[in-house]
């Protein structure tokens, strides 16, 4: 049944949740074949919920695409697959692993080595096989200091390519996704959000979150001051760095090569909100992906990536 | 929850990023690993200080030229708002990143140096936040510490700045002097002991204070279509839902409404969101209305009150900003999108060029260049329902759309 709530008290409202929305139907509006790229993380469930309130009570007129590493943490492909089935979605599933196989990409090798950077082939090779013109995906601002420079809309050329200095200018709230054939647009509805109000958002709405954010026991060992899961089919581990059980969460969920855990007792979703306020390092500090250099991440932007 | 957007604009010295660095540093909203980052890059480039535009310029370009080519948006809270800053570019060539970075704001900071006073830059700042009818502007008068926190000085650059004011459009604008020292912490976040003559607040006092229902302008309410909702489920078999998001006002359950262009009278049935159903909706908020009436609507309609119509037209002038480097000229042709709509334009002239640091109007142009802010009329291939931008910050603003290229090479704000 519905309920009735009043909504005249504008202190009620959430600008971020009602732009996020508004994006939301721009896209269905304006797209003849949008995505939504599902990674299982928490900023992806967001954007599903954002999506749920946009149409309702239609269904989400999309479909969910996971570019599946085969890196993944287990629990986030066990909660991926129940999501679908709950809401009725349409997913799509395409593997770095067939990209690999096909010789399309190399596998890396090493210590650092992580699927991270090839997944942006396996994306491209998708968005061109279902012919998608708009991919909506969950990257924050406040993540990073290229993607702060990022626009809503954001056009991507025939090779998948980001031109970071010659970007449309985005006035009030008028999004133009007029693009030419074999564009994209890469659209970005939680780009004002920062990284607790995706938490406290998760609260208040009562989202259903993977178990690897709470806190739980794992085997893990140490390296370059952080810590990692140790699953050495995944994961690269020297002899001597030895495996211990702590009691850890993650923070942000990417493959288990490239996602460190922080120490946590943070078991419930308030002490999670309440760690997060508390915390002083930023939530990409756990990220190796980003560490490879000053300008990582837009160099992965123009190449195509997320 | 409340979110204020602002916009800074200075020129290339007048220490921006370090204005923005102080207020992220003193409500220690930089992370550990951040601060860090910035620590270690400003020692190697041999600086004796932190320099906060490091964690600003996020491009390589602009790292390398130590300038800002696009806006940054910074995001920091307090405990009772949550503030995001368009940190726009200070270079006179990118006035159209400043027109961008104060067309999705509701407060500007403008910053002007102690010991230069007002420039010619400040006057195209100001001119630029009052064309685009920003409520709140604070303007930041920086670098007191290298002025001795000169009170005389402080008051002359403030005489100075308020003879402009008296050349404004926008007078309801509300605008604040604060004397600050964004590398020493001046009256950024804390009251400064050196400056006993000064009895304001500080800045990030000032932006505590402003509450959220001064900072949008309000008019009538108006609803364009964004997308319509049809289910074709059994339990939502006949339903029919206008998705959208509410202007300028207020639409409640039962008000009295016109269709545009069909001007077909109906009344507001119900208004959802999500799964609940509300009584009223409120100014800017993404919802779902029905109507008691079977009315064909599609995207780009418009519900409005009964008694509030906006103008219905296939023509308009306006004050529009160049964005493209490809000149405009009379006669070419155009996408306008206003709002959710999109439509074929023409241009029909150029009335004249607007100097934007009040130096008045120049009669003879007769095309656009980037950056030039100009005076044009337009014809549409069909009718558009506005209100002035004056009236109407939303309904009354369009973006120009290359037909050729798809880019989006200008703004415009309806006369």
């Amino acid at each position: 049944m519905l309920k009735i709530i009043d909504m005249k008290d504008t202190s009620k409202i959430n600008p971020l949740e009602n732009e996020a929305i508004y994006i939301m139907r721009e896209v269905a509006a304006q797209f003849e074949k949008p995505v939504l790229l599902f990674s299982g993380g928490k900023d992806s469930i967001t954007l599903v919920r954002l999506a749920q309130k946009a149409f309702y009570p239609a269904k989400i007129p999309f479909p969910l695409m996971h570019i599946d590493t085969g890196h993944n943490f287990p629990e986030t492909i066990e909660f991926r697959d129940r999501l679908v089935k709950e809401l009725g979605l349409e997913l799509i599933v395409r593997n770095v692993q067939d990209s690999i196989d096909e010789g399309k990409v190399r596998e890396e090798s090493g210590r650092y080595a992580s699927r991270n950077v090839l997944q942006t082939t396996t994306l491209l090779d998708a968005i061109e096989e279902f012919k998608f013109d708009a991919c909506i995906g969950g990257a924050r601002r406040d993540e990073e200091k290229a993607r702060a420079k990022e626009r809503i809309f954001s056009v991507r050329d025939d090779f998948g390519q980001w031109d970071e200095k010659n970007q449309r200018p985005e006035l009030f709230d008028m999004l133009n996704g007029n693009i030419e054939l074999g564009q994209n647009v890469r659209v970005f509805p939680i780009s004002n959000w920062t990284e607790l109000d995706v938490w406290s958002y998760i609260q208040k709405e009562q989202i259903e979150i993977p178990s690897i954010y709470f806190a739980h026991t794992r085997a893990t060992f140490l390296r370059d001051g952080l810590i990692w899961s140790a699953d050495d089919a995944v994961v690269y581990r020297d002899e001597n760095e030895e495996v211990e059980e702590r009691i850890v969460r993650f923070r942000t969920v990417g493959d288990m090569s490239c996602t460190a855990a922080v120490l946590s007792t943070a078991s419930d979703i308030v002490s999670v909100v309440q760690e997060i306020r508390d915390s002083t390092i930023s939530e990409r500090g756990a990220r190796i992906d980003d560490k490879r250099s000053e300008a990582a991440m837009e160099k992965r932007k123009q190449q195509g990536y997320f | 929850m409340d979110v204020l957007k602002i916009a800074t604009a200075g020129s290339v010295d007048d220490g921006k990023s370090t204005l923005i660095g102080r207020l992220l540093y003193d409500t220690k909203s930089l992370t550990t690993d951040k601060l860090e980052a910035i620590e270690k890059k400003s020692q190697q480039l041999g600086y004796d200080y932190l320099d906060f535009s490091l964690a600003t310029d996020g491009l390589v370009a602009e790292r390398e030229q130590g300038i800002t080519i696009d806006v940054a948006h910074i995001y920091f809270s307090t405990a009772n708002k949550s503030y995001i800053i368009a940190d726009t570019p200070g270079h006179v060539e990118y006035t159209r990143n400043m027109v961008t970075g104060a067309s999705t704001s509701q407060a500007a900071i403008v910053l002007i140096d102690a010991r230069k006073g007002v420039i010619e830059q400040t006057n195209r700042h100001f001119f630029i936040n009052n064309l685009l009818r920003i409520k709140t502007v604070i303007v930041a008068i920086n670098k007191m510490d290298l002025v001795d926190f000169s009170e005389e000085k402080y008051n002359a650059i403030k005489s100075d700045f308020e003879a402009l004011m008296s050349k404004r459009d926008y007078q309801d604008q509300n605008i604040t002097f604060i004397p600050v020292s964004a590398l020493k912490g001046d009256n950024v976040v804390n009251k400064s002991e050196n400056t006993p003559w000064y009895q304001g607040e500080t800045l990030l006092q000032h932006l505590e204070g402003i509450d959220k229902q001064d900072i949008y302008n309000t008019g009538t309410p108006r609803f364009p279509v964004q997308y319509v909702v049809r289910p074709k489920t059994e339990d939502f078999h006949d339903f029919r839902g206008y998705a959208g998001k509410v202007y300028g006002g207020e639409l409640s359950v039962g008000d009295d409404i016109v269709v545009l262009p069909s001007q077909t009278k109906s009344k507001i049935k119900d208004i959802h969101f999500y799964d609940k159903k509300i009584e009223t909706a409120s100014r800017r908020s993404s919802v779902l209305i029905t109507l008691e009436d079977d009315v064909n609507i599609s995207r780009g309609d418009m519900i409005v009150k009964e008694n509030d119509l906006p103008v219905i037209d296939k023509q308009f002038t306006a004050t529009i900003s160049w964005m493209d480097s490809q000149n405009l000229t009379p006669g070419s042709k155009y996408v306008v999108q206003h709002g959710v709509n999109k439509v074929l334009a023409k241009v029909d002239s150029i009335h004249h060029k607007i100097n934007p640091d009040y130096s008045g109007i120049d009669e003879g142009g007769k095309s656009l260049t980037m950056n030039d802010i100009a005076t044009v009329s337009f014809k549409l291939n069909k009718p558009i329902f506005y209100d002035a931008f004056k009236e109407h910050r939303t309904n009354g603003s369009f973006i120009i759309i290359d037909t050729q290229s798809n880019n989006t090479v200008g703004a415009g704000f309806i006369q």
